[in-house]
C-alpha cells in the first residue's frame, strides 16, 4: 500500500524551482479538460491542478469566479470530470490535485469521491473551505485510505503556532498564500512578503512550500520560488487559456516561458 | 417527539446538531478565531452590556411594543400579540444585531465595517451604526436588489456608506454575502464583517441569535403583564437566515409549551422551481461558512431563489433552524407570496399596521394554526413595510 504518491516524488527530484498551474475543468470549453492537461505536461509543468467549478467560491476573484461559472454554464458536473479524467494515467505522468469546495464533494459523497479521485490517479485535494478541525475530525482517514494528500494552505496572517500544527497534518506540501487576497486579486511580490516567506523558511517545517496568489510570468515566479520549492499559477493561466487561438501551442509557450524552457 | 436531552444552543465547537462549524477559506481563520475566542467574554462583560442596553433604550426605542391585535383575534378566535419590532429605529429588527456587532468591532480594535445586504434593510442598520460610530462602511448588495430597492440604497448613501454593486452570480444577496465575504480576505486586518442573519461561520449565528435575543427576553415580561404567564402557545416568524425568528425564539426554545413556528417563502410555490422555501427544498450542504440546509443540485451548485420579499430571497438558513426543522422543534409553513401579500393587506386593513413584505409571511400563517379561544399568539412584526410600497403598489394595483 505504502507506493509513493507522485507528489513526493517531484519534490524529492525537481531540479529547479517547482511550477504548479492551476485550470479550471471544463474551461475555456467543456471538453478542452484533457487537452490542457496534456499542453501543459508538454511545456514541462511539475504539478497540476484542476479546479472543479463551483457556483460560489468565495476565495477566489473575478478571472476564476468567471472560468468556474463558464464551465458550469456549459454542464460541468464533478461526476462528469470524473469521466473526462477516466483515462487520464495513459498520458499524463505528472500529479494531478483537484482543487474545489466542499460542498459538491459533500453531495458526491466524501468515501465515493475519494474511490473516485484513486481511480483516475489523483493525488492529492485542495479544499480551501475544509478547515484544520474539520478535516481531522471527519476526513482524514478516509483521504488517507485512498492515499490522498490533502493540502492546507497558510496567509501571512497565520500564527506560528497554527503553522506547526498545519505542518503536522500535513502531507506533501503546503500551499503558502503570499498576500491576504482572493486569487487574482494582486499581481507582483512585494519585500514584505519576501519577508514572510523568510520566516516561514526560517520554522524548520518538515513539508516544502509552494507560494500562490499574485504570480503571473516568469518574474515572479522566480521572486516567489526563492523563499520556497516553487509556485502555483491560476489567474493569470485561466486568463491566457480563456483567450487562446490555439491552446496546445499557447499553453506550451506559456509553461515553457515560465520555466525558462522557452 | 422531541427528545428531553435534544440541545438547541450552540455546542462547544459551534454546532447545533448536525448543523453549523465554521467552513471557512484559512484567510479568514485569524478574524473568525479572534472573534470566536473573544465574542462572550465581551458580551458578558457589563460596561459592554450597559453601553448595548443604553443604545437599544434611547436610540433604537426598546422595549418595542407587544400590542394586542384585537380585530386579527377577534378574526381568528384566538389571541394575538404582535412584537412591534417594525417600531424599531430604522424599521425592522436588523439593528438590534449591528447595535450589538459594531460595539463589539470597537472592543477588537476594528474600524471598518463591511456588511452585505438584500432588501438593504440590514444595509441600512449598518449603514445607521456606522454613521454612529463614525466608522467606514461598505455594504454589498446585488446588483438587481439595486434596482429593485432603490429607496434602501439612497438611504445608506444618505447615511454615508458605500454601496457596491455584486456583479457575480445571480446579483442578489447569496452573491452580496460572497462579495462581502471576498472583501474581508482582502482586508483582514482592520475591518469587522457584520453578518445581517443566523448564518456564517461559528460564532456568528450564535453571536447574532444573541443579539436578537432581546426580543424573546421583552416579550416574556411584557406577556406576564398582559396575560399572566410569560409563554405564549406560539410564536411565529418569518425565516429568511433566520434572525428575527432566533431573536423570537431564543427564551422559549428549551419551553415545552410554547410552540416555535416559522414561515418560510415559497415564491410561487415550492414545487414550481420559483421558491425559497429552504427546509422543503433543501438537503444538507456548506455555504457561507456553515453546515445548513441548503437549496443546490444534484452536483452540489448551490441553487438560485425566488421569493417576492428580497429579504427571504436567500438559499440558505441558519443552522439552528436547520436543526429546529429536522428536529421537529419547530414547525415550518410554506407561504407562498400571494398568501403573503393577503397577510400584509390583512394587517393593515384589521390593524392600520402595514408590515414589510418578510413579516407578511408570518401573518399568513395565522389561517393555518388553527389556534384556540385560550391560547395566545405572538407574532414577531419584523420590520415595517415602507420599503415595500411599491411592489405593494404593483401587486395589489393600489394606484389604478
Ligand atoms: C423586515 C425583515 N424581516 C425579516 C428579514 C429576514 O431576515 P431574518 O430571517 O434574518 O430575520 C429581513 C431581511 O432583510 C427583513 O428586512
Amino acid at each position: 500500500m505504502t507506493k509513493m504518491n507522485r507528489i513526493t516524488e517531484v519534490f524529492q527530484s525537481a531540479q529547479g524551482p517547482i511550477l504548479n498551474v492551476y485550470t479550471t475543468a471544463g474551461y475555456p470549453g467543456f471538453g478542452d479538460t484533457m487537452e490542457v492537461l496534456e499542453a501543459l505536461q508538454e511545456g514541462g509543468v511539475d504539478i497540476i491542478e484542476i479546479g472543479m467549478p463551483y457556483s460560489d467560491p468565495v476565495a477566489d476573484g473575478e478571472t476564476i469566479q468567471q472560468s468556474n461559472q463558464s464551465a458550469l454554464d456549459q454542464g460541468m458536473t464533478v461526476a462528469k470530470l470524473f469521466d473526462q479524467l477516466a483515462d487520464m494515467r495513459s498520458k499524463i505522468q505528472v500529479p494531478v490535485l483537484l482543487m474545489g469546495y466542499i460542498n459538491p464533494v459533500l453531495q458526491f459523497g466524501v468515501e465515493r469521491f475519494c474511490q473516485k479521485c484513486n481511480e483516475v490517479g489523483v493525488d492529492g485535494l485542495i479544499l480551501p473551505d475544509l478547515p484544520m478541525a474539520e478535516y481531522e475530525r471527519e476526513y482524514k482517514a478516509i483521504f488517507e485510505r485512498y492515499g490522498l494528500f490533502n493540502i492546507f494552505l497558510i496567509t501571512p496572517q497565520t500564527s506560528d503556532e497554527r503553522i506547526r500544527q498545519i505542518d503536522s497534518v500535513s502531507e506533501g506540501f503546503i500551499y503558502m498564500v503570499s498576500s491576504a487576497s482572493t486569487t487574482g486579486a494582486k499581481t507582483g511580490i512585494s519585500s514584505d512578503q519576501e519577508a514572510y516567506f523568510e520566516r516561514i523558511e526560517g520554522m524548520d517545517l518538515k513539508n516544502p512550500r509552494l507560494v500562490g496568489f499574485g504570480i503571473s510570468d516568469r518574474a515572479s515566479f522566480l521572486k516567489a520560488s526563492k523563499g520556497a520549492s516553487g509556485a502555483i499559477i491560476g489567474s493569470a493561466f485561466v486568463k491566457l487559456v480563456g483567450q487562446a487561438k490555439d491552446i496546445r501551442s499557447e499553453v506550451v509557450a506559456f509553461v515553457k516561458g515560465i520555466k525558462g524552457l522557452a | 417527539m422531541i427528545q428531553e436531552s435534544l440541545s438547541f444552543h450552540v455546542n462547544e465547537e459551534g454546532y447545533y446538531g448536525d448543523f453549523g462549524g465554521a467552513f471557512i477559506p484559512e484567510m479568514l481563520y485569524p478574524n473568525v478565531e479572534e472573534l470566536r475566542q473573544n465574542y462572550l467574554k465581551i458580551m458578558s462583560d457589563p460596561a459592554f452590556q450597559a453601553e448595548f442596553h443604553a443604545l437599544l433604550k434611547d436610540y433604537v426605542g426598546r422595549p418595542t411594543p407587544l400590542f394586542k391585535a384585537e380585530r386579527l383575534s377577534a378574526k381568528y378566535g384566538t389571541n394575538i400579540y404582535l412584537k412591534r419590532e417594525d417600531l424599531c429605529h430604522t424599521g425592522a429588527h436588523k439593528v438590534n444585531n449591528t447595535i450589538g456587532q459594531i460595539l463589539v468591532a470597537k472592543r477588537l480594535g476594528k474600524h471598518k465595517i463591511v456588511a452585505e445586504t438584500g432588501a438593504g434593510q440590514h444595509g441600512v442598520a449598518t449603514a445607521t451604526v456606522c454613521a454612529l460610530m463614525g466608522m467606514e462602511c461598505i455594504v454589498y448588495m446585488g446588483a438587481i436588489d439595486i434596482e429593485r430597492q432603490a429607496p434602501n440604497v439612497a438611504r445608506m448613501r444618505m447615511l454615508g456608506a458605500e454601496v457596491v454593486a455584486a456583479k457575480s452570480g445571480s446579483q442578489t444577496l447569496k452573491d452580496a454575502t460572497n462579495e462581502a465575504m471576498r472583501h474581508w480576505i482582502n482586508h483582514p486586518v482592520d475591518t469587522h464583517y457584520i453578518i445581517g442573519s443566523v448564518v456564517g461561520p461559528h460564532p456568528y449565528p450564535d453571536m447574532v441569535a444573541k443579539f436578537q435575543s432581546v426580543i424573546s427576553e421583552e416579550i416574556k415580561v411584557q406577556l406576564m403583564e398582559k396575560e399572566g404567564r410569560d409563554y405564549p402557545d406560539y410564536v411565529i416568524a418569518c425565516v429568511g437566515g433566520g434572525s428575527n425568528a432566533a431573536g423570537a425564539f431564543y427564551h422559549y426554545l428549551d419551553e415545552p409549551r410554547t410552540a416555535l413556528i416559522a414561515a418560510e417563502a415559497a415564491g410561487q410555490g415550492v414545487s414550481t422551481g420559483h421558491s425559497a422555501a429552504t427546509t422543503f427544498l433543501g438537503k444538507p450542504g456548506v455555504l457561507h461558512g456553515s453546515k445548513s440546509l441548503l437549496m443546490q443540485t444534484e452536483d452540489g451548485q448551490v441553487i438560485e431563489p425566488y421569493s417576492i420579499s428580497a429579504g427571504l430571497d436567500y438559499p440558505g438558513i441558519g443552522p439552528m433552524h436547520a436543526h429546529l426543522a429536522t428536529s421537529g422543534r419547530a414547525k415550518f409553513y410554506d407561504i407562498t407570496d400571494e398568501e403573503a401579500l393577503e397577510g400584509a393587506v390583512e394587517c393593515s386593513r384589521l390593524e392600520g399596521i402595514i408590515p414589510a413584505l418578510e413579516s407578511a409571511h408570518a401573518f399568513a400563517v395565522l389561517g393555518k394554526l388553527g389556534a384556540g379561544a385560550d391560547e395566545v399568539v405572538v407574532i414577531n412584526l419584523s420590520g415595517r413595510g415602507d420599503k415595500d410600497l411599491a411592489t405593494y403598489q404593483k401587486r395589489l394595483k393600489l394606484n389604478d
